[in-house]
C-alpha cells in the first residue's frame, strides 16, 4: 500500500475526531489507542504508512505510535486473516477445557497457535482472560464473545464465519 | 441480610436503558446529592460506610479521595478503572452490561464529590461491546440532562466519556492506566508522586475501580452507616463475586460479605456445590494473583473457625495458611486439576502481561514460566522447586508495580502448599504427563524454605 | 529542623547527611560518596524521567522520618524517593538490600550474552562493574538466551539490542536533545527492544550522546569498534571550538592518534555537557583539539589501570595494541 492510498473514509474521520473531541485541548495523544483500533478495523492491519498516517491525524511523531502499536495484544502489525478467532488459555478457561478447543480448531483449519489459513480467512491466536471466566471455554472473534464452546459450537461459528467475514471491531 | 444492593433490579427488562433504570429509582442518588449534600458530605458518607476498593487491593475508598490535591485553578480528574482483566474476575463486564446507569450514577457522584468537570471511563479494549452500551447510555444521560453543564441547575458541569485500551492486563494498575489513556505504552509510573497529586495530564487524580464507584450510589442514597449495616466488621457492604472453575452455578454473585465460604461454594444460591460430585481440591479466592488455599484452608481457618467471604477472614493466618479477597475471582479446582499446570498457566499469564520496564518482573516472569512448564511436562529437576521459590522471592516486593507480586505470590503458594505435588512432577516424569496427582492430604502447615 | 535551616538530615548507613528537601536518598548519599552510594544503572541525574526501572539502586529505610519512625515496608528505589527529615538509610549494611541487589543483578544477566571479551563497553561496563561487585561466578538459568540481531541505527551508532538493559536513558536523550524522537521502546515484557521500527538512521546532530548514556555495550561507537579496548587507550581531556555544542570532551588516544571522542563523565558515569555528532565521530585528527591533559577516571578502575596519567615508559606492551 502506497502512502496515498492510506486515506480513512469520511465517516471513519468523524469518528477520529470524536475520539480526539473527548479529550481538552492539546491531548488529543490521549486519542491514540481508539484510533489506532479504527484504523485496524478499517486497514486490516497496522502497516507501516498505515501507522505513519495515525501519527499524522494526532500530530505525533510516528515513534509514538510504533511503542503504542507494539506494545498492546490486540494490535497487528502484520497482516491477519479477515477473522481473528481469538481462544482465550488463561486459567479457569484451561480447566473448562481451552486447550482440546484450540486444538480442536487447529485441526479443522490446518493452521497452529498464531497462523493463518491459506486462503486468508481466519487467524487462530490464544489470548490471555478475557474476563469470562464463568462461561469458559471461550473465544473472540471481532467484538462478539462466543462462550461455553463446544466443538460443535465451534464448526458452527467457522461456517457462518465463512459465510460472513465481518468480525471486526466497532462493527465495520 | 440477603438485599442486594447493587443488582438488585438485574432482573428488570430493560435496566440498561436509562428509562427503566429511572423508575426503579435510578438517579435518584444524584438528585439528592446535588440538591442537599455538599461535595464533603459525600465524602463524609463514603468514609462512614467503610466502603474499600473493591479492584483488589481493598485501600479504604474514602480516604483515598481525601488525600486528592485541590491546588487552585487546576482542573482534577476523576477515572473508572474498567480494565478487568485480572483471570477469574468478570464482574465489572457483567455490572457495565447488565446495568450501565449505575456506574454512570456513581461517576456523577464521585465526580461532584472530587470537584472534578471531566471523567473518564477507560474500558479494556476486548470489552469493545461494553464500550458500545456504555456510550449508548452515556449519550441518554446527557439527553436527560445528567450529564453536561449545569446538571438539574445545580451549577455543577460534568463531562464523562469513556475510552479504550488494546490488550494489556497491566493497564489495571492506576499509574499504567493513566499512561494509557494518555495514549502512551501501559508502563506504571514510578511513584512518588502519587496520582492524588501528579496524576492524568499531571492534575490531580483519582482512578476507581467499576464495583467500588456503583457502590458511591446506595451509600448516598441511604447513607454511609447504612451501608455498613451491610457485611461483617472492616468487610462492609455487599461483593460482587465472579465464581468459576469446577463448579455447578458459575457466575457474578453478589453476596453480603461475611457468609461462609462453604455456604458460597456449597449452597444453590451461589456455586450450587461441586461440579459432577468430585471433591474440591484447591481455591483461588481473590482472583490468580491471590495465594491459592489446599482444600483443607478453604472452608476453614488454621484455626478451624469458618472462613468467611471477607477481606478478614480470607486472608486469615497472613500468607502462610491465608489468602485474600482480593477482586472476588473466585475459581474453585476439583481433584482432577493439576496445580502445577495452573502455576505454569498463571505464570505464563504474567511473564505475557509484563510491561518490561523493571528487570526483576521482566526477566524473572519469563523464567518462572520456564522452569514451570519443564516441571509440567516431565523435564524438571528437584533443585527446580526451589529455585522457583529463590525466583518469586527475588521479584516480590523489588518492583515497579505490584504487577511483580501478583506473578510470585501464586507460585509461592502453590510451592507452599503443593511441594509434594511438584515433587511427584519430578520423580514421574512419565506419569505426570498423562495423569493427575490427585488431592493433597491434609497436613500440618509447616513453612516452606522459610 | 529549626526555621534558620531548612535542612534534612538523613543517615545513610551509619553516615549522616544535611540535604535539601526534595533531594532523592542517591543523590544524599552522592554527597557522602564512597561505599554508601548505591549502584544506578538507568537512573541518570540530567535526564529528566530516568530512574525507577532496574532496581540496583534498592536500599532499606529503616526510619522513615523524625516525625513517622517507622520503617517502609518494601525496600525502595533510592533514585526517586526523596528524603525525610530524620530518615535512616541502609544500604550496604542491609542484608536484604545486598540480597536483593545480588536478585537484580542475576535478572540482568540471565538474558544478557556475556560477550565481555568482544564487547567494546568492557572496561567501562556499568553492568560488568556491578556484575563483579554483585553478582555470582555461576548462572543458575538454563535457557536460550534472548537475541537481537545488531543493527546500524545511523552512519555513527550501532544497536546490539541483546546486551540490552532496558535502562530507557537513550530514549530520554532523545527526548531531550532532539525534537524529533526516532527511536524508542517496542514490544513489551522481555521481548521489548530498543529500535526504529522501521530501519531508519538516526539523524540529529546530537544523536552520538545515547552512547555515552548506554551504561552497557548496546549502543557503540562504529568509528571505534573493535579497535582497541579502552584500557589500552589514554583518556585526554580536550577542547575545540564548537559552534554546536561547548567542545569540551574526552579524547582517548592510542599513541597520537585519537581513537575515539566521548563526552566528559562525572564519578557517577554522568555527562555533564553533552556533546555533537562533528566533535564526536568527526574530529578525530590530534591537531582538531587542544590537549589540557590526562583524564582523571576514578569509577573504571581497569582504565586507571593503565597508568596513563603519568608518562608511560616507551616499551610498555599494553600500549597501542590496535
Amino acid at each position: 500500500m502506497s502512502q496515498e492510498n492510506i486515506q480513512l473514509p469520511e465517516d471513519l474521520l468523524q469518528e477520529v475526531g470524536r475520539q480526539i473531541a473527548k479529550f481538552p485541548e492539546g491531548m488529543q495523544k490521549s486519542a491514540l489507542l481508539s484510533v489506532l483500533h479504527i484504523a485496524q478495523a478499517h486497514f486490516g492491519h497496522l502497516s507501516e504508512p498505515v501507522m505513519d498516517y495515525v501519527a499524522r491525524l494526532l500530530h505525533i511523531l510516528p515513534i509514538e505510535v510504533y511503542e503504542v502499536a507494539t506494545f498492546y495484544s490486540m494490535y497487528d502489525t502484520v497482516p491477519v486473516g479477515k477473522v481473528k478467532l481469538e481462544v482465550c488459555r488463561t486459567g479457569p478457561c484451561m480447566i473448562e477445557g481451552a486447550e482440546k478447543i484450540v486444538s480442536y480448531i487447529e485441526n479443522k483449519l490446518g493452521i497452529k497457535d498464531g497462523e493463518t489459513t491459506a486462503d486468508g480467512m481466519f487467524t487462530l491466536k490464544t489470548v490471555e482472560c478475557l474476563g469470562a471466566c464463568g462461561y469458559a471455554p471461550m473465544l473472540q472473534a471481532g467484538e462478539k464473545f462466543h462462550e461455553h464452546l463446544t466443538e460443535a459450537k465451534v464448526d458452527e461459528l467457522i461456517e457462518q464465519y465463512r459465510n460472513n467475514p465481518k468480525a471486526n471491531y466497532l462493527g465495520l | 441480610m440477603d438485599r442486594k444492593l447493587l443488582l438488585e433490579h438485574i432482573g428488570v427488562e430493560g435496566i440498561h436503558t436509562h428509562d427503566v433504570y429511572r423508575k426503579q429509582g435510578g438517579y435518584k442518588a444524584v438528585e439528592k446529592a446535588l440538591k442537599s449534600m455538599s461535595p464533603d458530605d459525600i465524602v463524609e458518607e463514603v468514609k462512614k460506610s467503610g466502603l474499600r476498593g473493591r479492584g483488589g487491593a481493598g485501600f479504604p475508598t474514602g480516604m483515598k479521595w481525601s488525600f486528592i490535591a485541590k491546588p487552585e485553578g487546576v482542573p482534577r480528574h476523576f477515572l473508572c478503572n474498567a480494565d478487568e482483566s485480572e483471570p477469574g474476575t468478570f464482574k465489572d463486564r457483567y455490572l457495565m452490561e447488565k446495568i450501565p446507569h449505575l456506574l454512570i450514577e456513581g461517576m456523577i457522584l464521585s465526580s461532584y464529590a472530587l470537584g472534578c468537570n471531566q471523567s473518564y471511563i477507560y474500558i479494556r479494549g476486548e470489552y469493545m461491546y461494553v464500550l458500545q452500551i456504555l456510550e449508548k447510555a452515556i449519550a441518554e444521560a446527557y439527553a436527560n440532562g445528567w450529564l453536561g453543564k449545569n446538571i438539574k441547575g445545580s451549577g455543577f458541569d460534568l463531562d464523562l466519556a469513556v475510552t479504550t485500551g488494546a490488550g494489556a492486563y497491566i493497564c489495571g494498575e492506576e499509574t499504567a492506566l493513566i499512561e494509557s489513556l494518555e495514549g502512551k505504552r501501559g508502563n506504571p509510573r514510578i511513584k512518588p508522586p502519587f496520582p492524588a497529586v501528579k496524576g492524568l495530564w499531571g492534575r490531580p487524580t483519582v482512578v476507581n475501580n467499576v464495583e467500588t464507584i456503583a457502590a458511591v450510589v446506595p451509600i448516598v442514597n441511604e447513607g454511609g452507616d447504612a451501608y455498613a449495616q451491610f457485611g461483617i466488621g472492616r468487610s462492609t457492604g455487599t461483593k460482587l463475586i465472579s465464581a468459576s472453575g469446577n463448579i455447578n452455578k458459575p457466575g457474578v454473585y453478589e453476596i453480603n460479605m461475611g457468609i461462609t465460604v462453604e455456604e458460597f461454594i456449597y449452597s444453590d444460591t451461589y456455586c450450587g456445590g461441586m461440579k459432577n460430585g468430585k471433591k474440591l481440591k484447591a481455591c483461588v479466592p481473590g482472583g490468580s494473583s491471590v495465594p491459592i488455599l489446599p482444600h483443607y484452608l478453604v472452608c476453614k481457618t488454621a484455626a478451624g473457625e469458618d472462613r468467611l467471604m471477607s477481606y478478614e477472614s480470607l486472608s486469615d493466618g497472613g500468607f502462610a495458611t491465608g489468602s485474600m479477597l482480593g477482586s472476588g475471582g473466585f475459581i474453585v479446582y476439583d481433584e482432577d486439576q493439576c496445580i502445577v499446570r495452573n502455576t505454569w498457566n498463571f505464570s505464563r499469564f504474567y511473564h505475557h502481561e509484563s510491561c518490561g520496564q523493571c528487570s526483576p518482573c521482566r526477566e524473572g516472569t519469563g523464567w518462572m514460566e520456564k522452569v514451570l512448564h519443564r516441571l509440567e511436562y516431565g523435564h524438571g529437576k528437584m533443585e527446580d522447586i526451589d529455585l522457583l521459590w529463590d525466583i518469586q522471592r527475588k521479584i516480590e516486593g523489588n518492583t515497579i508495580c505490584p504487577l511483580g507480586d501478583a506473578a510470585a505470590w501464586p507460585v509461592a503458594a502453590a510451592i507452599r502448599h503443593f511441594r509434594e505435588e511438584f515433587e511427584w512432577h519430578v520423580n514421574e516424569p512419565k506419569l505426570c504427563v498423562t495423569k493427575n496427582y490427585g488431592l493433597v492430604t491434609e497436613k500440618k502447615f509447616e513453612p516452606v524454605n522459610a | 529542623m529549626s526555621e534558620t535551616n531548612p535542612k534534612f538530615k538523613v543517615t545513610i548507613d551509619g553516615v549522616e547527611v544535611e540535604v535539601d528537601p526534595g533531594t532523592t536518598i542517591l543523590n544524599a548519599a552522592r554527597l557522602i560518596g564512597g561505599d554508601v552510594v548505591p549502584p544506578a544503572m538507568c537512573y541518570y541525574s540530567s535526564l529528566q524521567g530516568s530512574g525507577g526501572k532496574c532496581r540496583t539502586c534498592l536500599v532499606e529505610v529503616s526510619k522513615g522520618s523524625e516525625k513517622d519512625p517507622r520503617p517502609m515496608p518494601k525496600l525502595v528505589v533510592s533514585c526517586s524517593t526523596p528524603i525525610m527529615d530524620g530518615m535512616e538509610v541502609k544500604n550496604k549494611s542491609s542484608e536484604k538490600v545486598m540480597d536483593a541487589r545480588a536478585g537484580v543483578v542475576e535478572m540482568l544477566l540471565i538474558n544478557h550474552p556475556l560477550d565481555c571479551p568482544i564487547c567494546d563497553q568492557a572496561g567501562e561496563c556499568d553492568l560488568q562493574n556491578l556484575a563483579y561487585e554483585h553478582g555470582k561466578s555461576t548462572t543458575r538459568y538454563e535457557f536460550e538466551r534472548r537475541t537481537f540481531d545488531k543493527v546500524d541505527i545511523g552512519e555513527y551508532i550501532k544497536l546490539h539490542m541483546t546486551r540490552c538493559i532496558l535502562c530507557y536513558r537513550c530514549v530520554y536523550t532523545a527526548n531531550q536533545l532532539t525534537d524529533q524522537r526516532e527511536h524508542g521502546i517496542l514490544n513489551r515484557g522481555d521481548a521489548a527492544e530498543i529500535g526504529t521500527f522501521i530501519e531508519k538512521n538516526l539523524k540529529n546532530e546530537f544523536i552520538g550522546n545515547v552512547i555515552d548514556v548506554c551504561p552497557v555495550g548496546a549502543l557503540t561507537d562504529k568509528t571505534f569498534r573493535f579497535r582497541s579496548r579502552v584500557w589500552y587507550t589514554k583518556p585526554m581531556d580536550a577542547h575545540r571550538d564548537c559552534k554546536c555544542c561547548s567542545g569540551k570532551a574526552v579524547v582517548w588516544m592510542i599513541g597520537d592518534e585519537v581513537a575515539r571522542v566521548t563526552a566528559r563523565k562525572d564519578q557517577y558515569g554522568e555527562v555533564k555537557e553533552f556533546i555533537c555528532n562533528e566533535c564526536r565521530f568527526e574530529k578525530k585528527e590530534k591537531s582538531d583539539w587542544t590537549i589540557e591533559g590526562p583524564r582523571h577516571i576514578d569509577r573504571n578502575s581497569v582504565i586507571s589501570a593503565n597508568h596513563y596519567e603519568v608518562e608511560a615508559p616507551a616499551h610498555t606492551p599494553l600500549l597501542n595494541k590496535a
